[in-house]
């Protein structure tokens, strides 16, 4: 099928952006912390992006923040999308009183906006990566839950599980060779949007200072420390939001096109 | 009983159930946590005085059921408690708070529903053709985007390139009711784009949905034109779909409330929860977080309300 030119722009800059956090050792010009410049320059040939509010070279800071954001979405959507998924599986294949349980639980989580359970639970809990990975993970494994078991509950009928269980096979051969081949395209489109969600999620976190802790840096971090500069007309504040957009823009329509190509359920989309 | 009615107390029931289950989510969501609430709060430099006392005032020495039913107790009667940080009545500052929030969040509502709907109408009366393509583009790219990144480039474009407001958001008594609205233009205008989105793409959804009905059809082959086709048959029957897309955006707006309030430093119940949670006061946020999950929960269980009521199969049986 050919490539619609929206997702393939989509495509080559969600891999720049990866491609800059996997290598942002060599690409970065200077290091994370070093105040090289004077506070607030302006963009020039030796800081490409200007310097920030305490002089330190804005585009270094930028390829630096976008490992530590596009890291910390890439690992919690992956631990939201395995949990999520194969909970969702279980409860579609064992139904019952797992699958009331389960899914009764993932409702009151669903209940309360996301920020505002996180917001409550960083009162008490440590500040660090591991924590905000497993915070993001696990309230976003919610969502995850709810279509893998929607479209596991599909599959769960067809005549081929049928077949697999009166063969006697084990629950997690159905559940990894039965179900989990065929589901595997809608949860791919998921795992995209997963991925946005989670870094307009820790950007949102960084940005009321709750999420990433200096001396590491992410891009909604970055916001908030250079807000102050656009009372001054300096943009400092506007390239790391920039940065944000963009990826979230440019995953969102690869992921709208991988959705598109997949005919079956599209549900569990959104917040 | 009429059906309908079973229906509505059944949901309310339900929603009320549900409320009680989120306190106790809000409330254990800090305990079920491994290790001490109160060395966590205090971080590891604490001498053991300081740890008792904060123990004691957190009733921490009481077992974690009978500290819930205080709390419980105490939210349903008014009294929420005193704040860690400084000792303040926490119902009293979220009194002084609540009207700021409010205002807030009816300005953006009262901008954002007629114009969503507005353009969900011209999106879905030329749909697939270039009005649509142009509406459906920009609301794309806006919903790509989180609050605050939003509320910076509207602060640049609106205070910077073009200086026409002002990039903080105060509000005081005894202000007129046209200067708050000039104070809040830049917030009301963030809420209004981040919520406006998802409005307009569901509500030309729920149009587009019905306009593949046969009267339509009838309506088109009588002669009407296309605009009085929506006006006049498409829209009254899409009223239960959009209102309830209206009401869950508006519980949307919940969320964003507390991003844009931080942004604009504007003095208001999100800001207040933000910045308790960065002191680490515990039951502040306990409290703030409780009354913004009951007002998304109680916007939920009236979207549904609404279209049970607006559904003339349940209003008239047979």
């Amino acid at each position: 099928m050919k490539m619609p030119l929206s997702a393939l722009l989509g495509l080559i800059f969600t891999g720049a952006f990866f491609l800059a956090a996997i290598f942002a050792d060599v690409l970065a010009p200077y290091p994370l912390d070093a105040a090289v410049g004077k506070v607030w320059e302006a963009p020039s040939a030796t800081y490409w992006l200007g310097t920030d509010t305490i002089g330190r070279d804005i585009l270094s800071r930028l390829i630096y923040g976008g490992q530590i954001t596009i890291f910390v979405a890439t690992a919690s959507s992956l631990l939201a999308f395995s949990l999520g998924s194969i909970l969702g599986f279980t409860a579609a294949t064992q139904g019952g009183l797992v699958d009331q349980v389960l899914s009764r639980l993932v409702d009151l989580m669903m209940a309360i906006p996301s920020l505002i359970i996180a917001l409550v639970v960083l009162v008490v809990l440590p500040r660090s990566l591991i924590t905000l990975i497993l915070l993001m993970g696990l309230l976003d494994a919610t969502r995850v839950f709810r279509l893998s078991r929607a479209v596991a509950m599909d599959i769960a009928v067809m005549d081929y599980v049928e077949a697999a269980r009166l063969r006697g096979e084990r629950q997690s051969w159905i559940i990894f060779r039965e179900i989990l081949p065929n589901a595997l395209s809608p949860l791919v489109a998921e795992l995209g949007l997963r991925f946005i969600f989670a870094v307009l999620f820790i950007s949102t976190l960084s940005f009321l200072g709750l999420g990433i802790q200096p001396p590491l840096a992410d891009w909604g971090g970055m916001v908030q420390e250079n807000k102050d500069g656009l009372i001054y007309g300096k943009s400092a504040a506007l390239m790391p939001a920039l940065a944000i957009a963009v990826l979230a823009i440019s995953v969102n329509l690869v992921a709208d096109w991988v959705l598109s190509r997949t005919t079956s359920l599209k549900g569990g989309r959104g917040g | 009983m009429p059906p309908v009615l079973v229906l509505v107390t059944q949901r309310i029931a339900l929603g009320l159930l549900l409320l009680l289950a989120v306190s106790v989510v809000i409330f254990a969501g800090t305990e079920a946590l491994p290790g001490d609430v109160a060395q966590a709060i205090l971080g590891q430099s604490a001498t053991p005085e300081a740890l008792a006392n904060l123990r004691e005032s957190l009733g921490l020495n009481q077992s974690p059921v009978t500290r819930y039913f205080q709390w419980i107790g105490g939210v349903l009667t008014g009294d929420l408690g005193v704040a860690l940080t400084n000792g303040q009545d926490i119902g009293q500052a979220i009194a002084q708070r609540m009207g700021n929030t409010i205002f807030l969040a009816a300005c953006a509502a009262a901008i954002s529903v007629p114009l969503a709907i507005l353009l969900g109408l011209v999106a879905a009366r030329y749909a697939g053709r270039w009005p649509d393509k142009v509406i459906s583009g920009i609301t794309l790219s806006t919903i790509s985007l989180p609050e605050f990144v939003a509320g910076y480039f509207v602060i640049y474009l609106l205070t910077q390139v073009f200086p026409i407001f002002q990039p903080v958001a105060m509000i005081f008594p005894g202000m007129t009711f046209w200067a708050k609205l000039h104070a809040v233009a830049l917030p009301v205008i963030v809420l209004v784009l981040v919520v406006l989105a998802h409005m307009m793409r569901m509500t030309r959804a729920a149009i587009l949905n019905v306009m593949q009905s046969a009267y339509i059809e009838t309506a088109e082959l009588k002669g009407l034109g296309p605009m009085a086709v929506i006006w006049r048959h498409a829209l009254p029957n899409a009223i239960a779909p959009i209102v309830s897309v209206v009401v869950i955006n508006l519980a949307y707006l919940v969320v964003g409330v507390v991003v844009v309030e931080v942004v604009f430093s504007y003095n208001a119940l999100g800001k207040y929860l933000v910045d308790h949670v960065a002191k680490r006061d515990l039951p502040v946020v306990q409290a703030v977080g409780m009354i913004f999950a009951a007002v998304y929960i109680g916007l939920n269980i009236l979207a549904d309300v609404v279209s049970i009521v607006a559904n003339p199969r349940l209003r008239h049986p047979k």
